[in-house]
């Protein structure tokens, strides 16, 4: 990490969290992906509109990355497609069980001073260290 | 409408920002999880100002007592900790050392048509759709009071 990382890192913290920020301060909402996500899952639920709204905005955002800034996504993952499946298992089914991710727990849950929210996020930081320790340093072969 | 718009704005934001901080970057976040490794500070100077910002608009927000455009604040106001809480989190955390995506930049990732975000956010989605299955007998008996599963973080 140099400079230039630090620098992107800390506004594009100001983005996300300003992002986040705009929804509460003026829909009242929680900018939690996968909350959002499930939601859009359950169209039945109240709140479709403005959940779809925030996905499109999301992809947008994404594709304004793409044209500005092409070194942004990888053309590789640093894993093989068969650890990537289960990983997407657990993150879905996690999420739910745990009603939150990075964004809702980390940066809408923690901003708030929620308690559940520390420790979700303490929770998920700490296995998902645990699991790079074991796949990285102790399986190292299968990655 | 005017909902739908701040939505989507709140969105264009948030992955401009997932997007430039290299957070959309698998590498970059299992980096940051690789303690005994090449560690990776990134996440934590975005987690550092995200959290700043939201922390202070929160404060803001909630001494004026409503949001700007809508009725109430739908946010979680459970405090108890629980086994659902622990246990789910620490699935989550799992997937996220072994696939370096959470939701978010799981979903950003889409546009730069790569195979494997593709994978990830169908596994992902099969995975949400998961818990209704397991978990439709408990949520239909603990009935949750308000509508609590509407707003979860």
């Amino acid at each position: 990490m140099n400079l230039n990382d630090l620098i992107l890192a800390v506004l594009g913290g100001l983005l996300i969290g300003g992002g986040a920020a705009l929804l509460l301060a003026y829909n009242g909402q929680v900018a939690g992906i996968s909350g959002i996500l499930n939601g859009l899952l359950h169209p039945r639920r109240p709140g479709a509109g403005w959940r779809t709204a925030f996905v499109v905005g999301l992809l947008v955002g994404g594709v304004v990355v793409l044209l500005g800034y092409p070194g942004a996504y990888p053309a590789v993952h640093p894993r093989s497609i068969w650890l990537i499946v289960p990983a997407g298992l657990l993150v879905g089914f996690g999420t739910r069980i745990g009603a939150g991710c990075t964004s809702g727990h980390g940066v809408c849950g923690i901003g708030r001073l929620s308690p559940r929210s520390v420790v979700a996020t303490m929770t998920f930081t700490i296995t998902g260290g645990v699991t790079v320790l074991v796949v990285n340093h102790l399986l190292g072969a299968l990655t | 409408m005017k909902l739908q718009l701040i939505a989507f704005v709140s969105g264009v934001l948030f992955s401009i920002g997932l997007g430039i901080s290299g957070m959309v970057q698998p590498t970059k976040v299992i980096g940051f999880l690789d303690v005994t490794g090449a560690w990776d500070p990134t996440l934590v100077f975005v987690m550092a100002s995200s959290v700043g910002v939201y922390f202070l608009v929160h404060l803001l927000a909630r001494q004026r007592g409503r949001p700007l455009l809508a009725g109430t604040f739908e946010i979680p106001r459970r405090s108890d900790i629980d086994l659902r809480l622990l246990g789910g989190s620490a699935l989550f955390g799992i997937g996220w050392g072994l696939g370096g995506y959470c939701p978010g930049p799981a979903l950003t990732s889409l546009v730069s048509g790569a195979p494997f975000a593709l994978v990830f956010v169908a596994s992902m989605i099969v995975g949400m759709l998961l818990v209704d299955l397991t978990g439709r007998r408990t949520t239909r008996q603990q009935a949750p009071a308000a509508g609590a599963d509407y707003v979860d973080a």
